[in-house]
């Protein structure tokens, strides 16, 4: 609830009170910020700035919601119990990095509920990835490494976002992601080690999520009107198009590792910009998955739904046991 | 535990004991169940492989996300309670080409019939508050054996038992806090708490059903006889439904018979599903 004051002030009535504060307020945060420091919830920050923010961690906390879907697809079916084990836990951290995030967006004035229903309203984005199904136990591996991998490319840099509270959720998040990829990494390996079968179903995962997942870093850099007042707020630390070239340079590395090969006979190192380039993207697919016209956009939403909507009861009888509980201490107390 | 006991392994009560440690030990002998006592192994195996199967389904489906999390750490738990108990019993079982089964083999190449687990563990998930009765009853059971089997005489048992007791103890915990606020909370919430301990409770009965074979190990000390726990449930549980206002349900106890292979129609459902994948590619790994 405290929260929720936070945003109930209307602006007008904070900015109004003193104009010296404004200013001042205003010279704190261009001092923080050019010190490269960090920003916490009780300083004055610009409504732009906690709009920005608001918008990329629930963006984010929705996203590792949605994200435990295409994955909890497979948990009844995964084929042996270790790794069945391996991606329960990994759902179960999914849902813990919502948590952390939906918190960390708390702190900026809005709270888990508004955030939920702007997501199941269809209101709210969360990262396209998801909008793809998992269709095969393959799956599973290229999710992990190929999803989790270009989304601890995007999240490292976050670790030194300037808002404190996002900052230090993406320290402990960026750990687990990257014991994620790891495992998907190893699933896929195992695959590629394996029967005919096995191999052929990996690649085929490989060859599906590799172009989906280039897509994850956003539009090319001059397509992307709101990095530059995030790099200059140092929320983001790299464009889109050097962190993708940057996740390429991994991945090729790695495909051949795996004994697998990227569906891109365009990668190629660029020495003079010594960036890694790749082949051309289908942004016309990824506006309209965007756009909600993906394959499994309206499943997703749909199954959260569900979730959520089916679960108020239970919510309900929790809020109101927890009354009962607090006028009861209340009448012993008195 | 006696010194005699004890050296029969190396794992000993109190250390963290993973199933890769159990299954190394089947594999260079240094844990080698007898025939009964693989058996014993295999039913309690079943109940957590088959409950773990259940609960897994709650994960991106829960009332709120710290439930989410809360019963898919419960379904982890269990899972890793099953292929404790699996990877011990497969020490004295043989494949086709004589070689030893592991938790892979029996999980997911057997058939409805050749599962042991009671059939409470593969009632369907129903509403949030079934799952809760549900829940209610099996760590409570849980807890009471798992309790007793850490002074089993078989050293592996023992070890498996008191790992997991000590997690069995916060599943209890979260179901009787659910049952609590289930009961106390809304109207409907109480009649939905009602409803899933009806549906529930005729497969109580069948969990503390003595058999030939809890009576050779209990008198071997090695089993806990199922019948010696219903004392304490009873007493345990009634507490908790007293707090919440509840009755225990008058139902009549179904026959049950999950312990020699009889299933209800839920089972082989739940089999189809956690087993299709590893049977399209027998001899695979993954």
């Amino acid at each position: 609830m405290a929260a929720q004051n936070l945003q109930s002030v209307p602006a007008e009535l904070t900015a109004g009170t003193s104009e010296t504060a404004e200013a001042d307020g205003q010279a704190n945060f261009d001092r923080v910020i050019a010190e490269d420091s960090r920003i916490e919830p009780k300083d004055w920050m610009p409504a732009a700035y906690r709009k920005t923010l608001l918008r990329q961690i629930s963006q984010h906390a929705h996203s590792e919601i949605i994200g435990m879907q295409p994955e909890a697809n497979w948990i009844s079916r995964a084929p042996s119990l270790k790794r069945k084990a391996i991606l329960m836990a990994k759902v179960q951290d999914e849902a813990g990095h919502g948590l952390y995030l939906y918190s960390a967006a708390e702190s900026l004035g809005q709270n888990r509920d508004e955030m939920t229903d702007a997501l199941i309203a269809g209101k709210a984005r969360y990262s396209s990835i998801f909008n793809y199904p998992a269709l095969t136990w393959a799956d599973m591996g290229a999710i992990g490494w190929l999803v989790d991998g270009a989304a601890i490319c995007n999240q490292v840099p976050l670790c030194r976002a300037s808002y404190g509270p996002y900052g230090r959720a993406m320290v402990r998040i960026c750990k687990e992601e990257s014991f994620h990829q790891r495992q998907g990494f190893e699933i896929l390996l195992e695959l590629s080690n394996g029967t005919p079968a096995q191999k052929q179903m990996a690649q085929d995962a490989v060859n599906r999520w590799y172009a989906p997942a280039l897509m994850m870093f956003g539009p090319p850099d001059d397509d992307s009107p709101n990095s530059k007042q995030s790099m200059a707020w140092n929320i983001k630390r790299f464009s889109n198009d050097e962190l993708r070239s940057r996740f390429v340079g991994m991945m090729v590395e790695q495909v051949r590792v795996l004994g697998l090969t990227l569906p891109d006979d365009q990668i190629r190192f660029n020495e003079d910009s010594k960036k890694w380039e790749h082949g051309p993207l289908d942004w016309d697919e990824f506006h309209e998955v965007l756009a909600g016209r993906g394959p499994c956009n309206s499943q997703r939403l749909e199954r959260r739904r569900e979730a959520h909507d089916g679960g108020a009861w239970v919510r309900e009888a929790a809020a109101a046991y927890a009354q009962k509980q607090s006028m009861k201490t209340k009448e012993y107390a008195a | 535990m006696s010194e005699a006991n004890a050296s029969a392994t190396r794992i000993t009560p109190g250390n963290a004991l993973r199933p890769e440690d159990i299954a190394l030990e089947v594999r260079t002998g240094l844990a080698k169940p007898t025939e009964d006592t693989a058996e014993y192994a295999l039913r309690l195996g079943d109940d957590a492989l088959i409950l773990a199967q259940r609960l897994g389904h709650w994960i991106s489906r829960a009332p709120e996300l710290e439930e989410d999390i809360a019963l898919g750490n419960i379904a982890l738990d269990e899972l890793g309670h099953a292929r404790s108990f699996l990877s011990y019993a497969g020490g004295a079982m043989t494949n086709d080409d004589g070689s030893a089964r592991s938790e892979d083999d029996l999980a997911y190449f057997r058939r409805e019939h050749e599962f042991r687990s009671v059939q409470l563990f593969e009632q369907p998930n129903g509403d949030f508050a079934a799952t809760i009765a549900r829940q209610f009853v099996v760590s409570y059971y849980q807890f009471l054996l798992y309790s007793r089997l850490t002074e089993s005489k078989d050293a592996t048992l023992a070890a498996i038992a008191a790992k997991a007791v000590k997690e069995v103890d916060y599943h209890r915990d979260h179901a009787a806090q659910w049952v609590l606020r289930l009961a106390g909370g809304t109207e409907e919430s109480r009649k939905r708490m009602i409803h899933g301990f009806r549906i529930m409770w005729p497969y109580v009965e069948e969990l503390f059903r003595d058999d030939d074979l809890t009576g050779r190990l209990a008198e071997a000390g090695i089993a806990v006889a199922p019948s010696s726990l219903k004392e304490d449930f009873d007493r345990l549980t009634g507490e908790v439904l007293t707090e919440a206002g509840l009755e225990v349900p008058d139902v009549p106890a179904a026959p049950g018979g999950g312990r020699q292979g009889k299933h209800s129609e839920h089972l082989g459902y739940i089999l189809a599903e956690m087993q299709v994948l590893a049977r399209e590619h027998p001899g695979a790994s993954w």
